[in-house]
């Protein structure tokens, strides 16, 4: 099979055995870049000698006989707001458009352990704050499946690159959904994992109570490969958690027996797309052929999440951004009067409207006057929305729902009605909000030919739980062999 | 909850934030910012009374390290990003005046 069509698994599998080398598969990925990017816009930035150099040693070290990490050369891309030490992170920002780390992320350090090789930067919304890429400063990334149509957000440019072949795995963040929307649009795997599973230490941070990275891969036992290699506690970041990591790889192809699947109600109401509720509906049934049983529960406070998040996320993000002034790294303006004036200068030419939208409406909502009536309300309908889910645990092993009420939309469609865009978060903010893991998998395609995603949530930590679940349905459907016309062959 | 927002809040607001903004911004701002939160509003329809607020979905409360020196980023790299620098110390615009 060729090295572009295969699993994650499958690569490192014949990386292991000596058929390929890191070198010619890196290669074939540098090449598949070079051919679809043009249209796709997946990526911002491609250093092909660093990728070939680094996959140049590890194919000389397991030529010593050396031992290799467990991605053994495999490529890896980067959503551009981890930080990598020596390469560009612009966070799809103005603001950052010459910054250069001076230290590695630690899900980079682990990569590094790992023998990866990190084969791009990819393009994203602005500081992550979108559902579709557009916000990125610099380009427009495009669905691989239909070029005229996004490829979700923020994390587009990774579900992009690994749908149209150019990584076989990247990493994203999820804040709201980030991930998990844009595997769903783009026809690959995303997962968010539960809040504290990796540590955050070096991603540049957008709602630190809600901000976690996580794996895209076409297939379930890529992600697990890739969020085994993440995962785990690191004392630079406090809230990351020293539970252990279990090995997701190795168990993945064990289904689990007597799974009971919860269908939330309010899940299934008034905008939401026919075609993806058909769609949903086959995968439960799947599901039920297999043994599983569905049962209804209910998530009544599910349809506060978005407003939750829009006062929540922005109030921490009006904070987080607040770091940059003009003085320590960012951009400054050329002219400006004074001191406060340099600082008001510098972050109105830096940021795009998005993101100064949400700087606004987060100084808003903790301002004097509106803390209460805003902020601490928004905080204690999140424990409701969380209280919610503890009560339909006890009920089910996971709740499966749409990964978004549509498939794909327009580029241009949204871009101007902020509210509506935000909307297209619905099924995966509450995750958030709640700490929960959640994995999108390919359940389908439209009348049209765009993909549809299944997303499954489950408690904190039962990340394992959630890749077997996800890997039964994946065994017994094809959905995430097929390949858009635009990806290389 | 809200009253309805105008430039003035949208011009206060961007104070706040540290944000220049220019008149089709404060026209856009005021009406978008203010439709988000109507929307936003219909959480008053929830009754929230006892509920203690949710600030961060692990709740660890204080995490503790030994108190050790380690090595911290070499000056060099630490300026390596700033706009403006002697070397030595980040610079900023003159903040008091110059007798």
């Amino acid at each position: 099979m060729s090295i572009l069509g295969a699993t994650a698994g499958e690569l490192v599998k014949r990386l292991d055995r000596g058929d390929v080398t890191s070198i010619d598969v890196t290669t074939a990925y540098l090449e598949a870049i070079a051919a679809a990017d043009g249209k796709v816009n997946a990526f911002l930035h491609v250093n092909r000698d660093k990728a070939l150099e680094q996959a140049r040693a590890i194919d000389e070290k397991r030529r010593r006989g050396q031992c290799v990490g467990a991605l053994g050369g495999l490529p890896v891309a980067i959503k551009d707001v981890i930080c990598t030490q020596g390469e560009p992170t612009t966070c799809g920002s103005r603001m950052l458009e010459r910054f250069v780390p001076p230290y590695d992320a630690h899900v980079i350090s682990r990569l590094r352990e790992a023998d990866a090789v990190l084969i791009g930067r990819t393009n994203m919304d602005e500081f992550a704050m979108g559902s579709s890429t557009e916000n990125s400063a610099y380009k427009t990334t495009s669905n691989p499946w239909d070029l005229t149509r996004t490829p979700g957000g923020s994390s587009g440019g990774s579900a992009a690159a690994v749908a149209a072949c150019m990584a076989p795995l990247a990493l994203g963040s999820d804040t709201g959904g980030s991930i998990r929307q844009p595997a769903g649009f783009c026809g690959v795997v995303g997962m968010k994992p539960t809040y504290g599973r990796v540590s955050r230490y070096g991603l540049v941070a957008y709602a630190s109570s809600l901000d976690q990275i996580g794996p895209f891969a076409n297939d379930v036992g890529g992600a697990a490969l890739l969020l085994e290699t993440i995962a785990g506690h690191d004392h630079r970041d406090s809230t990351s958690v020293a539970a252990a990591v279990p090995e997701y790889s190795r168990t993945v192809e064990e289904p689990l027996t007597g799974l009971r699947i919860g269908i939330a109600k309010e899940h299934f109401v008034s905008g939401l797309d026919q075609q993806v509720e058909a769609a949903i509906r086959n995968a439960l049934e799947v599901y039920r052929s297999l043994g599983a049983e569905i049962k209804e529960v209910s998530l009544p406070h599910s349809k506060y999440a978005v407003a939750v998040y829009y006062i929540v996320a922005p109030s921490e993000a009006s904070s987080n951004l607040a770091r940059y002034d003009g003085v320590h790294y960012g951009h400054r303006a050329a002219h400006f009067d004074n001191m406060i004036d340099m600082y008001c200068a510098s972050r109105a030419e830096g940021f795009g409207a998005e993101v100064k939208r949400r700087i606004m409406l987060g100084t808003y909502a903790l301002s004097a006057g509106y803390y209460d009536a805003y902020y601490l309300k928004a905080l204690k309908v999140r424990r409701l929305i969380r209280n919610d889910f503890d009560a339909a645990f006890r009920e089910v092993d996971v709740i499966a729902s749409p990964v978004a009420p549509t498939p794909a939309f327009k580029i241009g469609e949204l871009v101007n009605d902020p509210l509506a865009m935000y909307l297209s978060d619905i099924y995966t903010i509450s995750a958030n909000l709640a700490g929960l893991p959640g994995i999108s998998i390919p359940a389908g395609f439209s009348q049209t030919n765009l993909p549809i995603g299944l997303q499954l949530l489950a408690p904190p930590f039962e990340e394992e739980r959630l890749l077997r679940a996800a890997r039964m349905f994946e065994r017994e459907t094809d959905w995430h062999r097929r390949r858009p016309a635009s990806a290389p062959g | 909850m809200a009253a309805q927002l105008t430039p003035a809040d949208v011009l206060k607001v961007a104070k706040l934030a540290r944000l220049k903004l220019s008149d089709a911004e404060v026209g856009d701002y005021t009406a978008k910012l203010g439709g988000i939160l109507a929307y936003v509003d219909s959480l008053g329809e929830v009754n929230t009374d006892e509920i203690e607020p949710m600030v961060h979905a692990v709740e660890l409360s204080n995490v503790f390290r030994t108190d050790e020196a380690t090595p911290s980023l070499p000056r060099e790299a630490a300026l390596s990003n700033a706009p403006k620098t002697d070397g030595q110390f980040f610079l900023v615009p003159q903040i008091l005046d110059a007798e």
